[in-house]
């Protein structure tokens, strides 16, 4: 199994002008991952940051994929799906926007910064708009730094509620 | 230990000019569970599919992941594949390192270690995918068509002809929708009624062919090969089988200044009335709000004096009524039909472009007088002026004194293409009617003037560029590239204020009558409809197609297909071929008796489901159920959650929804997910 963190080799002390930050992308299938499909047709030239991950509906996203992902190393997420009214399941991405409004919340709650996550809308005609997308977040999260690693967060939310 | 095969693809140049696809296989190769790994120029041709199944059977693979292109381009070629070697297809997955990496990077390190992340991520999924099977669903073998214009007669024919039974469902008393009001066609000029009508009538008569008019879709319910469809058989108030439309009902009719519908407010009709002579069925409806029966009924209703002991307010249709065939108790009826597919053939409306509107979003056009100054009339009513079925006969007489009009201006591109109007899209159409109708005004009136305004000539279909030339070359007609600012009524002419873009110039013009192309709209109370089918619309509330290109004629919603205008302004001529595609589709779908689908569908785990229920609050299908559990004796122990299958669109709400965690959408479950997001 591959329990090694893969970015172990950098380290918060990272310089933030070679800093490359490590974004993790939750995109659903028909939508968002069309697009950057479209992207990749059209040869849109982007940042080389964001790895995506497929799923059918941004409906399917437990809030818990992002802590893991922040667990894991990965410095942003991006939540991307079909516009409003144009889920595929008509509605996924209305409980997904629900979810995730909660959710900022908690993630200041744990001392994530809520800028660490882009939510946004990218329909299968908008490959111009994913490239965007991954390089407007990839540009944020540099200049943000590398994500402190989840056990020292952690370790402040216990100093915080014990100490 | 897992036994998984990697296949990194160069897809020829595309993908190993930025990725080094052998350094991302041999990264892969010491990982944990993989057995082999290889990179090949053309994993998907002939000699690369055999590469896979001949490593699947030398290392005895239970897993295999392809690192090539989008999964929306190979992936059942590659699960095809692996299920010819004899492993289940779903225990094969596929990383896009194409369209998501070579292609969009131009650093070779960067691309190849991307590459090698996501390759990774994908290993680790698969250690957790389970073989599925597909799952399958009977199919009940008759199609539903909504809409009786001619996508929908075409669409009904086409499938009946075939030897399925359809039900066809019109809102309207009478089939034949926008076409059957229509003079001539472009670019043939041939009479429209004459080449629709036959097609009503094949309609009517079909043996297979069960046709529900004055009807709505009331509730749709079930799934792909199993719909349940009610359907609201408005009260028409005369029995269809007793009728025998001999007429004299109407002509008994007192009420007779009503404006007809089919004559787009231009004509009248009686409030006991066939909506025009060639109607299918040739049968009357009583308009409820007009009729003087039923509005004294009304009253004496509201009125909170005891019933008075005179005799009923005319009722003349009724004693004239030779086979008693008038029934003023009729209600709305509700009937229920078994379908495996649906064809939507709701058509389209125009742009009601004085009035109040009726989105938010959509505004009006105050300057230009429609509904106000009676010579300013849109595209529908001048062809009911000079149809031969129309109020004037077939003679080119304008509404406000009846004298024949010897200069029109046409003004295309009224709410279309204006952002600003809230329908920025071309409808498509208006080029070509607006040549038609300068064309047939000319014929008519051989000494007339006309004058088109327009933005730019669209006439892209076949036979129609050389149509509109024949217009814009006709001696006495005027093309003007430009907008009209204001339209006035001054003395017995209309007086049209304008701008030729092209000399520069304020224009000035005296006109008879002024023929506004007004926008295409998607019909009225269309979202109530693609609610009740779960289709998805444009913001403009024109229907969403699965795919512009490859699937024009699929909606996402499965066996719901679109036909004709609902989807986008079209032509005749388009949407006939439409029809007939999506009438295709739905033969290709009824001529099995049994439906495989994607086994992409949520599972509960009963035995830790609370039965809290909050599945059912994220399903929009509703395809959560209430599962009772039972002890021996048959009592109940608790009541728990179940997903039914076949209604199931594998989307996953309902998984990220349950607070104890015992729903899993296969094919995407936790531990895939969570492998994924360790790895990468």
């Amino acid at each position: 199994m591959s329990n090694q963190a893969p970015s172990a080799a950098r380290g918060p002390s990272a310089d933030n002008a070679t800093f490359e930050p490590r974004i993790v992308a939750f995109v659903c299938n028909w939508c968002t991952y069309t697009g950057a499909d479209l992207a990749g047709t059209s040869r849109i030239q982007m940042a080389s940051n964001v790895r995506i991950l497929r799923l059918p509906c941004t409906g399917r996203i437990d809030p818990l994929f992002v802590m893991k992902a922040f667990e894991r190393g990965a410095d942003g997420i991006i939540v991307s799906g079909c516009h409003p009214g144009d889920c595929h399941y008509i509605v996924g991405n209305f409980h997904a926007r629900r979810r995730f409004r909660v959710f900022r919340e908690l993630l200041d709650f744990l001392g994530v910064d809520p800028e660490r996550i882009t939510f946004s809308w990218v329909s299968a005609s908008e490959g111009g708009k994913w490239a965007q997308v991954v390089n407007d977040t990839t540009r944020r999260i540099r200049e943000m730094g590398p994500m402190e690693s989840w056990p020292r967060a952690s370790t402040a939310l216990d100093d915080d509620l014990h100490g | 230990m897992a036994r998984i095969g990697v296949f990194v693809c160069h897809c020829g140049e595309n993908i190993a000019r930025t990725v080094d696809c052998a350094r991302v296989a041999e990264a892969l190769a010491d990982h944990p569970g993989v057995e082999f790994s290889t990179d090949y120029k053309y994993m998907c041709s002939d000699p690369g599919q055999s590469l896979i199944k001949q490593s699947m059977k030398e290392h005895r693979l239970d897993g295999v992941v392809v690192a090539s292109c989008s999964p929306h381009m190979h992936e059942k070629t590659f699960r095809k594949a692996v299920s010819a070697a004899g492993l289940n297809p779903f225990k094969c997955e596929m990383t896009n390192i194409r369209e998501h990496c070579s292609w969009i990077h131009e650093d070779r390190a960067a691309a190849t270690e991307k590459s090698t992340d996501l390759v990774r991520a994908t290993v680790e999924r698969v250690k957790y995918n389970q073989a599925l099977s597909p799952i399958t669903i009977p199919i009940t073998p008759r199609a539903l068509v909504i809409g009786g214009g001619i996508a929908g007669i075409q669409a009904a024919l086409d499938i009946a002809d075939a030897g399925r039974e359809v039900v066809l469902v019109e809102k309207e008393p009478s089939i034949g929708g926008h076409m059957s009001q229509l003079s001539e066609t472009f670019p043939t000029m041939d009479c429209s009624q004459c080449i629709l009508t036959p097609r009503m009538v094949d309609v009517a008569q079909h043996p297979r062919i069960t046709l529900h008019s004055f009807s709505e879709v009331d509730a749709v319910d079930g799934y792909i090969g199993n719909f349940d469809i009610t359907i609201r058989k408005k009260a028409r108030r005369v029995d269809e089988d007793l009728c025998n439309s001999c007429g004299a009902c109407m002509q008994a009719c007192p009420t007779r200044k009503i404006p007809s519908e089919f004559d787009a407010g231009l004509g009248t009709r009686t409030s006991i009335y066939v909506p025009f002579p060639q109607a299918v069925p040739n049968v009357p409806v009583i308009d409820e709000p007009n009729c003087l029966y039923l509005k004294s009924l009304a009253r004496r209703r509201k009125s909170k004096k005891p019933a008075r002991s005179r005799k009923p307010v005319c009722q003349r249709c009724v004693k004239a009524c030779g086979p008693k065939a008038i029934d003023f108790q009729q209600e709305d009826r509700l009937v229920t039909e078994k379908v495996g597919a649906i064809v939507v053939a709701t058509g389209y409306r125009l742009y009601d472009i004085g009035r109040e509107q009726d989105e938010p979003g959509i505004s009006g056009y105050g300057e230009y007088g429609y509904g106000k100054v009676p010579d300013v009339i849109d595209g529908l009513q001048f062809e009911r002026l000079m149809s031969a079925s129309g109020p004037t006969g077939g003679e080119l007489r304008r509404p406000s004194d009846g004298k024949v009009p010897r200069h029109v201006v046409f003004l295309q591109c009224i709410g279309s293409r204006d952002p600003a109007k809230g329908m920025e899209y071309c409808s498509g159409i208006c080029c070509m009617y607006t040549a038609k109708h300068v064309l047939l005004f000319k014929h008519k009136v051989h000494n007339g003037r006309a004058t088109v305004f327009y933005m730019d000539i669209r006439a892209a279909g076949k036979g129609y560029d050389p149509f509109t030339r024949q217009a814009m070359e006709e001696p006495g007609v005027q093309y003007l590239r430009g907008r009209a600012s204001e339209l006035y009524r001054d003395g017995d002419v209309v007086r049209v204020l304008g701008v030729d873009t092209l000399s520069q110039e304020a224009v000035d013009i005296k006109a008879d009558l002024v023929v506004l192309a007004t926008a295409i709209r998607p019909q009225k109370g269309i979202q109530d409809l693609t609610r009740k089918l779960s289709v998805s619309v444009d913001h403009h509330g024109f229907m969403n197609e699965a795919h512009p290109k490859l699937r024009p004629v699929e909606t996402a919603t499965a066996g719901v297909f679109l036909a004709g205008a609902c989807q986008a302004p079209r032509d005749i001529p388009d949407t006939v071929a439409m029809a007939s595609a999506a009438s295709s589709k739905v033969l290709a779908l009824l001529s099995r008796d049994e439906l495989e689908r994607e086994p992409q569908v949520a599972l509960v785990d009963t035995a830790n489901c609370s039965g809290c229920f909050h599945c059912e609050r994220a399903c929009h299908y509703g395809a959560i159920e209430h599962e009772e559990i039972k002890d021996g004796q048959g009592r109940l122990i608790r009541v728990v959650a179940r997903v039914n299958p076949g209604v199931c669109q594998g989307c996953g709400s309902c998984v990220a929804a349950c607070l104890s965690n015992c729903i899993e959408l296969q094919g995407y479950t936790d531990d895939q997910i969570f492998a994924s997001i360790q790895a990468i």
